[in-house]
């Protein structure tokens, strides 16, 4: 090392104000050409071209042929950087994108998400950073087959790291595909792949080291991006500039609102209840159709297209207007050809029509619901939740090994710190966000008339119905809150606009999201990578292999992952929250139960590792299997768990297997005590030194 | 020390959650409690929580003259 590490954190201190000066030089720069009028298109190939640029190039810069480099960055990241990258890291698009708008839409019980991805890194602090950083390995699955002894433990390992991480993998590149393709226009397929290539770069020419600083850049670029929108929106509403203190005003008058408009006696309310009635009206008739199906069959279905038919018929002889002939025909081409689609359809339609004609949940309760019961449910669900998620962060493989990549068990406590202060700001700003914008729509959406709606509806109409639509229900020529429809994902892209801010905010917060969702996909890939070459390959197959063919193979499965990713994105499997929630279960349930008692518990030995980590991750993806719609299984519910908390059965399973597995046998040998006894206790003198691989 | 930490960290988190219902009723500043403390009070705790063990940690290290790597 030719410098020390303080120089060496000064000289990245002044490479990163410069860099953030520089970014900023050139947002301000594209609001130049924005001004000049230069075409919004335009203006988002600039954006997202120069990050993924941007990012190719740190990349380049810091390409590596070093082992140690490639796979924990030379082990000389400095806490507060370290803290960024994590944050960037661990950020997803879930979190960027998705996060605000299930607030949005959730209120009060979307907030287990911020509260789960928040506290697991009290567990990650006080459980598990400091002592991996201690025992100073690789990856995660090498610490299990360290720990435990035998390839079996680190196989389990690599399975579970594989599983949790891929279907994590395949959320943030379904994200990279939404925000490529609705900015450039490109086809969701290709920006899948454009996307990719951006990843790639980074990864493959320098592992760690280069996705490490990367990740730093990344970090200060989705951080402004999400703070400027909701900073100027609180600025516009309350005059105070920190929104986190100025919603809660906000939040009351949101509430006022809600009851305004959930109040039949009022002119607001009993125009909300207008719609509502014509939703209730369409939810009955498909639930007659779906009766009607029923008993009818095949038969039915053909008598009424039959009338459907007749009414274009009688519309052309007639000479009725071109506008009714052109929906009568749209109903005939639309009707559902074959019974089962029917009933899906009209399932599918009776559901939506309910759910609108519901009235508005107020933003503030917790589990608002119809009976003590069903209350009791929601919170049951919510508090298992926040359990899988927060224990998830503590056992996700790709936030744990960021740990490692520290210079001193020291600067990996105080890593912990910066990462969560670096999560926290994003995080302690979403609710705010949420609330303003809500405030935003109730108060100057909620009654203009159609012919003033603000030309950003009518841009993210034209991009995707099913994201953003509003519909004269109740033909009044006003809106009404029940009529408009906004996608969970849409909220945080279209802040910018909804508060009247410039397109190049909108570029920004874009190239934002991109990075958020690029650098969890980084990081999520490497760890795949990691685990085959580093653990399979080279500790299992091959351990004589010289250092270069290791790192050809780590790179070459670099690449094979992250095509099958695409693949697999490309399919469109569906729901990003689910698959999250999915991976955040899976890796609760598999690796922390050994993770924990690996560290804590001397007796542990490899028998309990195997059962438990086995045991955990069966039940947590048999649970699974049988309830999400998704496999087709339906089984009834345990205790009315949904299936994203499967977690909440497969973390006990975990330990009883631990404990049960390591009873039944004798107690590991004494080097491995020995081991134990290292991870936990500050350097003594004559102890093991493992520091060195 | 981890232990009290960890007493901390599950009454911001569970004990909160579970009568969320009930502390909304407290309304500071705007915020209803129970909704304030899933939005941001509990990621206040957590923050604090982890800075204090750091802290702690580290200066247990300094004290038995254990403690490794450069300081800045």
């Amino acid at each position: 090392m030719a410098q020390t590490q303080s120089q060496f954190a000064a000289q990245l201190k002044k490479y990163y104000t410069f860099y953030t000066g520089g970014f900023v030089a050139f947002v301000i720069a594209v609001g130049i050409l924005e001004f000049a009028g230069v075409p919004n298109k335009i203006l988002g190939y600039i954006f997202l071209a120069a990050t993924i640029l941007l990012y190719a190039g740190i990349g380049f810069m810091s390409k590596t042929a070093d082992v140690s480099e490639y796979y924990v960055a030379g082990r000389r990241v400095p806490a507060l950087f370290n803290g960024m990258a994590t944050g960037a890291d661990w950020m997803s698009a879930a979190s960027f994108i998705g996060m605000a708008g299930t607030l949005y839409h959730a209120g009060y019980d979307g907030l287990a998400f911020i509260m789960g991805w928040t506290g697991g890194y009290c567990l990650v602090a006080l459980f598990l950073a400091p002592y991996l950083r201690k025992f100073g390995q690789f990856t995660i699955p090498d610490f299990l087959g360290a720990r435990y002894g035998g390839n079996i433990p680190r196989l389990i390992g690599v399975l579970a790291a594989i599983l949790c991480s891929f279907t994590y993998v395949i959320a943030q590149i379904y994200g990279v595909g939404l925000i490529t393709s609705r900015f450039t226009g490109l086809e969701f397929t290709l920006g899948v792949f454009v996307g990719l290539a951006g990843i790639l770069v980074c990864s493959f020419l320098g592992g760690m080291k280069a996705v490490t600083w990367t990740q730093v850049a990344q970090y200060i670029i989705l951080i402004v991006a999400y703070m400027i929108p909701v900073v100027w929106l609180s600025v516009k509403h309350t005059g105070n500039p920190i929104p986190q203190i100025a919603y809660g005003q906000q939040l009351q008058k949101v509430g006022e609102r809600e009851k305004v408009l959930n109040d039949k006696a009022s002119p607001d309310g009993a125009k909300e209840e207008s719609v509502r009635q014509i939703f209730r009206d369409r939810a009955a008739a498909a639930d007659a159709n779906l009766k009607a199906l029923e008993t009818g069959g095949a038969a039915y279905l053909a008598a009424e297209k039959e009338k459907l038919v007749a009414k274009v018929t009688e519309l052309r002889t007639t000479g009725g207007d071109a506008k009714a002939i052109e929906a009568a025909e749209k109903a005939v081409k639309d009707y559902p050809a074959t019974p089962a689609d029917a009933k899906k359809a009209w399932t599918a339609a009776k559901a939506a029509n309910t759910a609108k004609a519901a009235p508005i949940k107020s933003h503030a309760e917790p589990f608002p619901a119809k009976d003590d019961k069903a209350r009791d449910v929601a919170k049951r669900n919510f508090l298992a939740l926040i359990l899988c998620l927060m224990v998830g962060t503590a056992a996700l493989p790709h936030i744990l090994m960021r740990f490692y990549t520290t210079p001193s068990v020291r600067e990996a406590r105080v890593s912990v710190f910066w990462s969560l202060f670096f999560i926290f700001l994003l995080y302690f700003t979403a609710p705010a966000l949420a609330v303003l914008v809500k405030y935003e729509v109730y108060s100057n959406l909620v009654g203009t008339s159609f012919a003033q709606l603000p030309a950003w509806v009518a841009n993210w109409a034209t991009v995707d119905k099913t994201l953003m639509a509003i519909t004269d229900i109740n033909k009044d020529g006003l809106v009404q809150l029940a009529e408009i429809t906004i996608g969970g994902d849409l909220v945080v892209l279209a802040t910018p606009e909804i508060a009247g801010l410039p397109y190049v905010i909108s570029g920004l917060v874009a190239a934002g999201g991109l990075a958020a969702a690029l650098s969890t996909a980084d990081g999520l890939l490497l760890t795949i990578a990691n685990a085959l070459s580093h653990d399979v390959y080279y500790k299992i197959i091959d351990p004589n292999a010289p250092t270069t063919r290791r790192l050809v193979v780590s790179k070459s499965l670099l690449l094979v992952v992250a095509v099958l990713a695409a693949y697999v994105t490309s399919l469109k499997p569906g729901d990003i929250l689910f698959l999250v929630g999915a991976a955040f279960s899976l890796a609760a349930s598999a690796f922390f139960p050994a993770l924990v008692c690996g560290v804590f518990w001397k007796r542990a030995n490899k028998l309990g590792a195997i059962l438990g980590m086995s045991l955990g991750l069966i039940i947590c993806a048999y649970y699974m299997y049988l309830t999400y719609p998704f496999f087709g299984v339906n089984a009834p519910k345990w205790w009315d768990i949904n299936p994203i908390a499967a977690g909440i059965f497969g973390i006990p399973a975990g330990f009883i297997g631990i404990i049960i597995g390591t009873l039944i046998t004798p107690a590991p040998s004494k080097e491995v005590q020995e081991l134990v006894d290292h991870v936990r206790y500050p350097s003594l003198e004559g102890d093991i030194n493992t520091a060195g691989a | 020390m981890t232990g009290i930490l960890l007493f901390i960290w599950f009454v911001v988190t569970f004990v909160a959650s579970f009568y969320a219902r009930e502390l909304n009723s407290v309304v500071i500043l705007g915020f209803p409690l129970g909704f304030y403390m899933g939005a941001q009070g509990s990621l206040v705790v957590y923050v604090l929580i982890i800075w204090y063990y750091a802290r702690y940690m580290n200066k247990l290290d300094q004290e038995y003259g254990v403690h490794e790597g450069e300081d800045d």
